[in-house]
């Protein structure tokens, strides 16, 4: 039994590590490093969003007080990468806290727009305060990650770095997911009332995953701003916190595998479209309109609920 | 410059883009009623406005009242089309779903904006004229008074709408329980189709005037909302005076702080008082906290 609920992952890893090795156009290693940072992104969001059954619009925020704060740590205050990382994911942790602590009293709507507001005001301020973030023209110059003198500076090492961490995160939710919290989000989904009925922490669970997930979304920014070398409050605006949304409702919610099936399609998707970037925002939200109404567990809901009917169907003939 | 006429200038600003951020509440306040759904695309109506309204003006040089009716007559229909194609079809959706879909609903607009005008910034001519109003040393431009005007138009208008008309009464009816409303003969589905239709309109008609001092482009549709959506919950959600009373508070205060504190916070300080507020009391400062009790999801 353990055997087979890990095989996914196992063949999953497999297919990773050989992956690059027939790659060799830097470019497709290139698309691959960012499809691993979204699906880290997209888990901790997908934890909130499919099993909590809360909304964030603000994950944009927390990625890039992550990819801010190593970046700043390490290109301006040279700090090493490991110190620095630890910074970063306290700070994210801690505001992830304090906003959790102050919206997740609040149901649906208003949560949603809590971490909205959230994440503009992050918005506002990375862009405002010039002499320390550099404003609306980035933050150059952030160095590679270097982790007790090895340095990951090609994107052959980082592709490695990357789903090595995609694939440790992914065991660790899918252990919490499975475990008693698990089950006491899923109970926290399916009914608030029942939930806190049954004995279950209602703000404390909630306030722990969202600060999980923003802590995830950290991990992400802090990738993405090694990787490129560079970040602007650009790269995590609203529309990035949609991004990160639409990935996880085109793949499925309260599915993990359905967050990278989303992050791996709404990646490759703008690389395959040439004129992509001025249907970028139509695209979007087109997919997500269609999506959320005719499909609303998302791509890996509909291929469970496809093979169901053709293994029920295999069956019935068995029988018949 | 005194601090007096300073103060007052502030003031002014504050109550002109106020007025904005007021009737943006009022059309969140509207589909809250009916319908229980926070429309993230409110923003993007007041965009199109805009939008539509140069269009018409400047590009098939329609005259100004025309193109004003015409502009919130577009809008209008965009906002119930928006409903029937999206929100109808749905059977009894979650919040999760609902948030997305009005969400999806308002990037589509912008990306379609986007398409058909482009990412640049347009300007409209004043309804009347330029030239500044000078009192106790502040001055005030004759299109702020307007804006006002449209406010106490769009308040008015409402006011005797939901008191004294059946169709208003109906909408109130099924802002307190829907259920009840359709068990005396309401057509509930028509008065969600309404209540989009109607904040549709009033959105076309802030943006509209709101676009000869500020510009208009694709991307400004989401703060703007954000804001309104301040002074609907500040105001205590549902609330349409309050949303008023809010939307203008809020404008005050953050023509206050860009003077006073920093121009380039001005945005987040609107948005830090939505975050205290919801922190210290989400009921807002009109809405009970019995009321908010039963408006829980």
């Amino acid at each position: 039994m353990a055997i087979k609920r890990h095989l996914p992952l196992m063949l999953f890893g497999c297919a990773a590590a050989v992956l690059p090795l027939g790659l060799k156009d830097p470019y497709y290693l290139g698309i691959l490093v960012f499809i691993g940072i979204f699906s880290i992104a997209t888990m901790g969001l997908n934890l909130l969003m499919g099993y909590a059954g809360q909304i964030s619009l603000g994950h944009a925020a927390f990625y890039a007080l992550g990819a801010y704060a190593t970046g700043l740590l390490t290109a301006k205050y040279n700090v090493h990468f490991l110190p620095a990382l630890i910074a970063a994911i306290i700070v994210t942790a801690a505001i992830a806290y304090v906003i959790g602590i102050a919206c997740l009293r609040l149901k649906g709507h208003y949560l949603a727009v809590a971490t909205l507001a959230v994440g503009e005001i992050v918005f506002i301020c990375l862009n405002a305060a010039v002499g320390f973030t550099g404003g609306p023209s980035g933050l150059a110059g952030i160095p590679s990650i270097e982790i007790g003198g090895f340095s990951f500076d090609s994107d052959f090492k980082f592709y490695y770095l990357v789903w090595a961490v995609f694939i440790l995160l992914f065991i660790l939710t899918a252990n919490i997911i499975n475990s008693r919290s698990g089950r006491a989000l899923r109970c926290l989904h399916s009914s608030e009332i029942a939930a806190a009925a049954m004995g279950i922490n209602v703000t404390k669970l909630k306030v722990q995953v969202f600060v999980l997930s923003a802590v995830y979304a950290a991990l992400a920014g802090v990738l993405y701003g090694h990787s490129v070398t560079f970040i602007s409050p650009q790269s995590s605006d609203l529309m990035f916190s949609v991004k990160l949304l639409t990935m996880i409702v085109v793949g499925g919610m309260g599915n993990l595998w359905g967050g990278v099936l989303g992050a791996a399609l709404l990646t490759l998707l703008p690389e395959m479209l040439s004129a992509f970037h001025d249907y970028e925002l139509i695209i979007y939200g087109s997919i997500l309109l269609v999506i959320v109404m005719f499909l609303p567990d998302g791509l890996m809901g509909g291929f469970e609920a496809l093979g169901n009917k053709i293994i029920r169907k295999v069956r019935a003939r068995g029988r018949g | 410059m005194s601090l007096l006429s300073q103060v007052i200038q502030f003031l002014f600003t504050g109550i002109t883009i106020g007025s904005i951020y007021a009737m943006v509440g009022l059309g969140f306040t509207i589909i809250y009623n009916a319908t229980g759904i926070i429309n993230f695309a409110q923003g993007e109506f007041v965009m199109l406005g805009g939008m539509v309204m140069v269009w018409l003006t400047a590009v098939l040089h329609l005259p100004l009242p025309v193109g004003f009716v015409l502009s919130v007559l577009i809008v209008t229909v965009i906002g119930a089309a928006f409903e029937r194609v999206a929100i109808y079809p749905l059977k009894k959706p979650k919040v999760l779903i609902l948030i997305i879909i009005t969400l999806a609903g308002s990037i589509v607009f912008k990306g379609a904006a986007m398409l058909l005008w482009g990412k640049q910034t347009y300007g409209l001519p004043h309804f009347s004229g330029e030239a500044p109003i000078v009192i106790l040393g502040a001055t005030i431009l004759p299109q702020a008074l307007w804006i006002i005007g449209i406010l106490i138009a769009v308040v008015a208008l409402l006011a005797f709408f939901f008191n004294f008309t059946m169709l208003g009464k109906a909408m109130r009816a099924c802002s307190i329980n829907p259920v009840a409303a359709s068990l005396v003969g309401i057509n509930v589905k028509r008065i969600v189709l309404l209540s989009f239709a109607m904040s549709a309109g009033i959105g076309a008609a802030a943006g509209i005037a709101f676009t000869p001092i500020v510009l208009m482009e694709f991307d400004r549709g989401a703060l703007l909302g954000l804001k309104g959506f301040c002074a609907a919950v500040l105001g205590g959600l549902g609330n349409g005076t309050g949303a008023v009373i809010a939307g203008l508070l809020i404008g005050v205060i953050e023509s206050f702080g860009a003077g006073f504190i920093s121009s380039e916070y001005k945005d987040a300080i609107a948005l830090g008082v939505l975050l205290i507020v919801l922190l210290v009391r989400p009921s807002g400062i009109m809405g009970g906290r019995e009321a908010s009790k039963l408006k829980e999801f």
